[in-house]
């Protein structure tokens, strides 16, 4: 990017709120069902259904509201928000545009030039659309209305951010603060979460803003550092040949690393909005707010600068712990049962995250409990165990119920500490790796480290590596 | 009382009838219901004033495995997958539906005209609109064809049809009565209400479908829903006005109508008063606007994806939206949806649209004020009398200002009670309505009971 330039970033966030029903209706949200199975006369837009408000889409939206320092209206509406798509079973959406239930909010962030806030205009609730699927002869398309009528938040922020970095900062946040309230998942691939990008570029030190973008389709943080990359310089290239950047919404294709004009502000849609007359105005009593206040669970912002104070951990180490509630919550279990901050820390970053992703789980579905890292730790730390064998017991209670202390019993994984028994080995090993022992008396000290090798592999890694290390020296030593 | 002797009785009525009043009329459908009335009377189980009754259901109110058409093309052939919840209610209580009936297109017209199905003619002269847009449920109810009957009311929908066709309707407060499963026109404005020959069986018709539905968010919680308590005699001490507005420009013979009834009730002991009503203005204006910015909406989903009419043939999204919408709407409602749509257009909004709301907060709080002086408003269902079949059709500007007297009441959503007070030159009934406050129904239910007791009205 030029340095004559500076960006100007705001973002608007759809968040797929996870209440068991959806928002108008009674239907259920499970993702992944057999199309058009979740599905009623008011979600399909019957003719003579009425929508009614899910209170927990309302308890959900507040949460946000308050976690994001929002003023919460004491009373909001619906509005509807009018156009024909045939993913749009009512062609209208059920939408807050008037008086949306939170207003006025901010996020701070970390940048590389510190803390900075970024301010949120507003949050309003609304309702997701269908999936029209395109079959492959091109003839027909079909639409499942399972997602219409699923409840959304959508946060838009102002336009605060001047790189791609403090973008996915702010939605990195806004993704950890809904996943901590457990509103959503807020999985940006899936489509839980979705990212649109405002972004407009000007010479550095102007005051007056440029001509904006919207980009959407940003499917992962990847597209959307890339999409903001791509399109500063677009714009730029533009001002730089004389030409004017038009106002209009562009399409990331991020297979090609380009970008698409979707429409133009000419074409931009009127979309008629008007107070919903089927839905009564939203009260959200002092009450309500005070009861979700009093729940609101410690923030991953919060947590790592109890990290960083009480343990030192780096940023880096706090934010693969804190990167979700449960993660964050496994860690802080394990550390009340063990008092040992740093061993577990090691282990989460180390193991816990390499068996996630051989398993490809998530921290939700593993077997392996906090009691049962806690315990491994203390048997490490007594030298009742070897940390090679705990990593293959974590490995087997990562995916099955086990009893831990049977299971290293059963399988004889307690340490050896038997220095006759050793000894027995070690003799055997020497006297099967004479090559080994001459290597060594010539003076090749790192033969020794084959024959602990060895000794280690015939105790099948239970041997105390103290113990064998004293005693190969001794041997090899002792002609 | 026999109810399945009855029930064929009113069978063969609709059968032998001429005035074109239902849509539909499924004899094995209703027979069913007959024999689970009887099996339900056997076993104790109801307990209202209208078990075994026959009611025809305005062709706009849901009926789960009977055709709902709406008068249109769009939906000439729509059977839907589930009820309403007065129709819920309406069977609970021991009720047998009887038939849909006939209505202008989406409820949008004055005269019943406006119907793929043809017009309803009056009962009383066949070459007379029954009124509208409820006009097939009414005229249902005046040919003996039914007891009692449901239709819809947004600007006046059942009060002006009731008065043509000489029979009671009644509008009830906005959020008495569940919407879910009408099919909306304006959602903020209409009320589903009950129309009959007199005033004891609406009232009973109306006691069985009110009350709060968790279906329905706008319906109100409401205590004094025993309406059929308010049926007693006397009225004295009552203070009813009556709007100069609504009388001056009237037809000479509904405005000597209205003054005669207006004596009638100082002679039953009532203090009769006329009284500048300003909301007179802008009241159709403001309703239009809000009616059809509303109505554009409501709709938008009668589009051919799901259900319902779709054109033939396409080649493109685009093409099929527009084809299947030109060619299944009739033009007085393409003419609202086209003026509901304007005036939510960027540009326009705050010119019209929100006007109209802020028109319609001003004609609130001018009746907060009329109803600390007076306890009922007085006036004519209508400032015209019954036009020919043919006639008022063809001049939309005409028809919606005759909707002058009603469309108040529906901005404000007040309840009212409409009935017959006269005959005119033709042999058409014309109509008076009583207004009363919200959730004051008893007040008008007593005025107008004793008013139908007291006096013989043809006599």
């Amino acid at each position: 990017m030029s340095n004559a330039y500076e960006m100007v970033i705001g973002v608007e966030v759809h968040i797929e709120l996870s209440t068991k029903t959806k928002i108008f209706c009674s239907c259920a949200t499970t993702f992944g069902a057999k199309p058009n199975t979740q599905v009623c006369p008011v979600c399909m837009a019957l003719p003579g259904s009425l929508p009614v408000l899910n209170k927990k889409v309302l308890e959900y939206a507040t949460a946000v509201g308050i976690a994001t320092n929002c003023d919460i209206s004491s009373t909001c509406r619906f509005d509807r928000k009018n156009y024909f798509y045939p993913d749009n079973p009512q062609n209208y959406q059920i939408s807050q545009l008037y008086v949306p239930l939170c207003k006025n909010g901010f996020i701070d962030i970390d940048t590389k030039d510190g803390a900075k806030a970024i301010r949120i205009h507003e949050i309003h609730m609304e309702e997701d659309a269908g999936k029209l699927i395109h079959e492959e002869n091109g003839k027909c398309s079909v639409v499942d209305f399972n997602r219409a009528g699923v409840p959304l938040i959508e946060v838009v922020s102002k336009p605060d951010m001047s790189n791609a970095d403090e973008v996915i900062a702010f939605v990195e946040s806004l993704r950890l603060i809904a996943q901590y309230l457990e509103v959503s998942d807020c999985k940006l691939q899936e489509g839980s979460m979705r990212v649109d990008v405002n972004l407009s570029v000007r010479k550095k030190g102007e005051e007056a803003m440029g001509t904006r973008t919207e980009m959407k389709n940003l499917n992962s943080f990847r597209a959307i550092k890339r999409a903001i990359e791509h399109e500063s310089k677009r714009q730029i290239e533009l001002l730089e040949s004389g030409k004017n950047v038009l106002q209009e919404t562009r399409r990331w294709d991020d297979n090609v690393g380009n970008s698409f004009s979707m429409r133009s502000k000419e074409e931009a849609k009127d979309y008629r909005y008007f107070p919903e007359p089927d839905l009564p105005k939203v009260c959200v009593s002092k009450e309500l707010i005070m009861s979700i206040k009093a729940v609101q669970p410690e923030f991953a912002f919060t947590k790592a600068k109890r990290y960083k104070d009480e343990y030192g951990f780096s940023e880096e180490d706090i934010a693969i712990i804190t990167s979700t509630k449960q993660m964050a919550h496994f860690f802080e279990s394990t550390v009340a049962l063990s008092n040992k901050p740093r061993e577990v820390a090691n282990w989460i970053i180390g193991e816990m995250m390499r068996n996630l992703k051989d398993n490809s789980m998530e921290i939700e579905e593993i077997k392996l409990k906090p009691k049962q890292l806690a315990m491994l730790i203390e048997l490490i730390e007594e030298r009742k165990i070897n940390r090679g064998i705990a990593k293959e017991v974590f490995e087997k209670a990562f995916v099955e119920e086990i009893d831990l202390e049977n299971y290293i019993k059963s399988n004889n994984m307690l340490l050896v500490c038997d220095e006759e028994m050793l000894i027995k080995v070690i003799k055997e090993v020497i006297k099967n790796n004479p090559q080994s022992v001459e290597d060594y008396r010539a003076g090749k000290l790192k033969a020794k480290g084959y024959i602990v090798g060895q000794t280690m592999r015939m105790m099948k890694g239970t041997a105390d590596p103290e113990i064998v290390n004293n005693k190969v020296e001794e041997l090899l030593a002792a002609p | 009382m026999d109810i399945e002797k009855n029930i064929l009785a009113y069978l063969e009525n609709i059968k032998k009838s001429n005035i074109n009043a239902f849509i539909s009329c499924d004899e094995d459908y209703v027979m069913a219901q007959v024999s689970a009335v009887k099996k339900g009377i056997e076993e104790k189980r109801f307990t209202s004033k209208i078990v075994g009754m026959p009611i025809a259901i305005k062709d706009n109110i849901c009926t789960k495995g009977l055709k709902t058409t709406c008068a249109s093309k769009m939906l000439k052939d729509y059977v839907p997958s589930y009820s309403a919840t007065v129709i819920e209610r309406l069977i609970k209580a021991g009720a047998i539906i009887i038939g849909k009936t006939n209505m202008d297109e989406f409820a949008m017209g004055s005269t019943t005209e406006n119907s793929i199905f043809g017009a309803t003619k009056n009962p009383h002269n066949n070459e007379y609109v029954s009124g509208g847009s409820s006009g097939g449920s009414c005229a249902a109810v005046a040919a003996n064809l039914a007891v009692a009957a449901l239709g819809s009311d947004t600007g006046g929908s059942i009060r002006q049809p009731a008065g043509y066709c000489g029979v009671v309707g009644i509008k009830p407060t906005y959020g008495t009565v569940s919407r879910y499963g009408l099919i909306a026109y304006a959602s903020s404005l209409e009320q589903v209400g009950p129309i009959a020959t007199n005033v004891t069986d609406c009232v009973n018709v109306l006691e069985v479908i009110s009350g709060r539905d968790k279906k329905d968010s706008t319906t109100v919680n409401r205590s004094n829903l025993a309406f059929s308590k308010a049926l007693t005699l006397g009225i004295k001490g009552f203070k009813i006005g009556v709007p100069r507005q609504y009388i001056e420009d009237a037809d000479e013979e509904v405005k000597n109508a209205i003054l005669e009834t207006a004596k009638n009730f100082e002679k039953l002991g009532a203090v009769v008063e006329y009284f500048d009503l300003h909301a007179t203005d802008y009241a159709v204006a403001a309703y239009y606007i809000i009616a059809c910015a509303e109505a554009s909406s409501n709709l938008s989903r009668f589009d051919g994806v799901r259900y319902g009419y779709r054109t033939d043939k396409y080649d493109s999204l685009d093409e099929m939206y527009k084809k299947t919408r030109s060619e299944g709407f009739l033009d007085e409602t393409k003419r609202r949806i086209l003026l509901g749509t304007f005036v939510l257009s960027e540009g326009y909004y705050d010119a019209y649209y929100m006007k109209a709301m802020k028109a319609k907060a001003v004609i609130k709080e001018e009746f907060d004020r009329v109803f600390k002086q007076y306890d009922l408003i007085l006036a004519p269902t209508s400032p015209i009398k019954a036009s020919k079949i043919g006639e008022l059709i063809k001049d939309s500007v005409k028809m919606y200002l005759s909707d002058v007297c009603t469309v108040a009441t529906n901005l404000a959503g007040l309840p009212a009670i409409a009935m017959p007070c006269a005959k005119d030159s033709n042999n058409v009934p014309i109509g008076m309505q009583l207004i009363a406050d919200r959730f004051n129904e008893h007040k008008m239910i007593q005025a107008a009971y004793t008013f139908e007791k007291e006096r013989a009205i043809y006599e």
